[in-house]
């Protein structure tokens, strides 16, 4: 599986009949690398996330995928073969609530036409290197199952059909302190064993230290601070310092 | 009741086929009106309105004064029938096209957003995602136009097409009572019925929303 690399080139984006959430922000995602992007919500976070896979458009300038013009996709084919290529993982809701574990994590197999056996191996494999046990949850369905559990499945689905870049929008925003711990952990291991270009939003700096090689702070419509994890403790940014300040004020508590 | 089952049985249930007729087959036409253009509705939201706004006013005449102005249309007119079918469709059309408009657009945008994420063509995105979540808003809305069906069925013995009214206007028309029944009695039977019927298929289908 080829690395990718993601180019943002003088984005900005102002919704219809609102106010401007980015203004000519650049960065270049080296392939095979974690990029945490932090910020207060409304900071533009997710917008910034969804116009790598084209969900959201930007009002100007550019998204390059593997040297590639997002912003000038305009066919569905386009849009279809970019987006198989990229994983998606959120919140606990994205689980298709109508769909058991085994199709949910197949899912992207069986859009594509592949034969159920394939989509079944595919989903063994996945699910298990998820940490969990298939034949036992395969014919779940997500509101019988955990936060971690349903967590999980979604990081899976979003594997399954091994995406050179994975974009994940809070993916353990949902969970309680210890399970998020283990699920971080995880999803480290998987990462290393297979580089991705990983494009992560969180609101929680401890797993952006944990997690990325480079950290960005997002603010008044564009990146206030970027970082890597070392840089983070040390530095004077008044915006980073916000944050490790918040970080301490809840550890002295 | 034995005596009026006696009396009027044989008579009762071919009136009961053909009010099965007359409602199933005007079901049948509504749904494939409605259920596609309820879905296109979805995709061309700014057409909703006054499409659903028609089917609404078509709703709002009075069942006995649309048999009425229907029979002189040529064609239509010429078979009692096919005018009741017609028009029963014209009166199911409202609950199918709005609750399958309603269904779809009710999932919820993150669901949408993933499935869009995930490369989904649009016709995967209606058939894997949208259909099978709005299913029993969907089916809601079959089962309360069915029951209007029913209902205004017997109306259309009015026209002359059959079905259960016929035993009820004869009633009403000779002051029997028993007749009247005879008609009425297995109309709201059916209506029970089909209500129930239905009613079990939409639980089957209610997808558990976390």
């Amino acid at each position: 599986m080829p690395t990718r690399g993601v180019e943002f080139a003088k984005v900005s984006y102002t919704p219809e009949g609102g106010h401007l959430v980015l203004r000519d922000v650049s960065l270049s995602l080296a392939a095979g690398t974690v990029t945490a992007l932090l910020g207060r919500s409304g900071s533009g976070k997710t917008t910034l996330l969804r116009m790598v896979n084209a969900l959201v458009r930007p009002t100007s300038g550019d998204v390059r995928v593997d040297g590639r013009s997002v912003s000038t996709m305009r066919t569905p084919e386009e849009l279809i073969t970019l987006r198989r290529g990229i994983g998606y993982a959120i919140q606990e809701t994205g689980l298709f609530p109508h769909m058991t574990v085994e199709r949910n994590a197949a899912l992207s197999l069986e859009i594509e036409g592949r034969p159920p056996t394939e989509r079944e191996h595919r989903a063994r494999e996945v699910i298990a290197q998820v940490g969990l046990d298939f034949d036992q949850i395969r014919g779940r369905f997500p509101w019988q199952l955990s936060g971690g559990q349903k967590q999980r499945v979604g990081l899976a689905r979003a594997l399954a059909l091994d995406p050179p870049v994975l974009l994940m929008d809070e993916p353990f925003g949902a969970l309680d302190p210890l399970t998020r711990a283990e699920m971080q952990a995880m999803l480290k291991k998987l990462l290393k064993a297979t580089p991705r270009t990983v494009l992560l939003v969180t609101h929680d700096l401890n797993e952006a230290l944990y997690l990325a090689d480079r950290i960005l702070i997002l603010a008044d419509g564009g990146v206030v601070a970027d970082l890597s994890p070392d840089e983070i403790t040390a530095s004077e940014n008044p915006h980073v310092k916000d944050y490790v300040s918040a970080v301490n004020q809840m550890v002295r508590r | 009741m034995m005596v009026i089952l006696q009396r009027y049985g044989w008579e009762i249930a071919r009136l009961m086929f053909e009010h099965l007729w007359l409602t199933v087959s005007a079901m049948l036409l509504a749904v494939l009106i409605g259920l596609p253009v309820g879905i296109i509705l979805t995709r061309r939201p700014r057409w909703a309105k006054p499409v659903i706004g028609v089917a609404n006013v078509i709703q709002t005449v009075p069942s006995l004064a649309l048999f009425g102005l229907l029979l002189p249309v040529p064609w239509l007119g010429e078979n009692a029938a096919r005018l009741a079918i017609l028009a029963l469709t014209g009166y199911a059309l409202l609950p199918i096209l709005r609750n399958t408009y309603v269904g779809i657009e009710s999932v919820s945008p993150e669901l949408i957003s993933v499935a869009d994420a995930m490369g989904m063509t649009d016709w995967q995105r209606l058939r894997k995602v949208e259909l099978p979540i709005a299913a029993s808003v969907i089916l809601a809305g079959i089962r309360t136009a069915t029951v209007v069906c029913v209902g205004v069925a017997t109306i259309a013995a009015a026209i002359g097409a059959g079905g259960l009214g016929e035993l009820i206007f004869r009633g009403v028309a000779s002051v029997d009572n028993g007749l009247v029944l005879a008609g009425a009695v297995p109309a709201a039977l059916l209506a029970l019925a089909a209500d129930a019927g239905l009613g079990w298929i939409e639980k089957k289908l209610a997808v558990h929303q976390p």
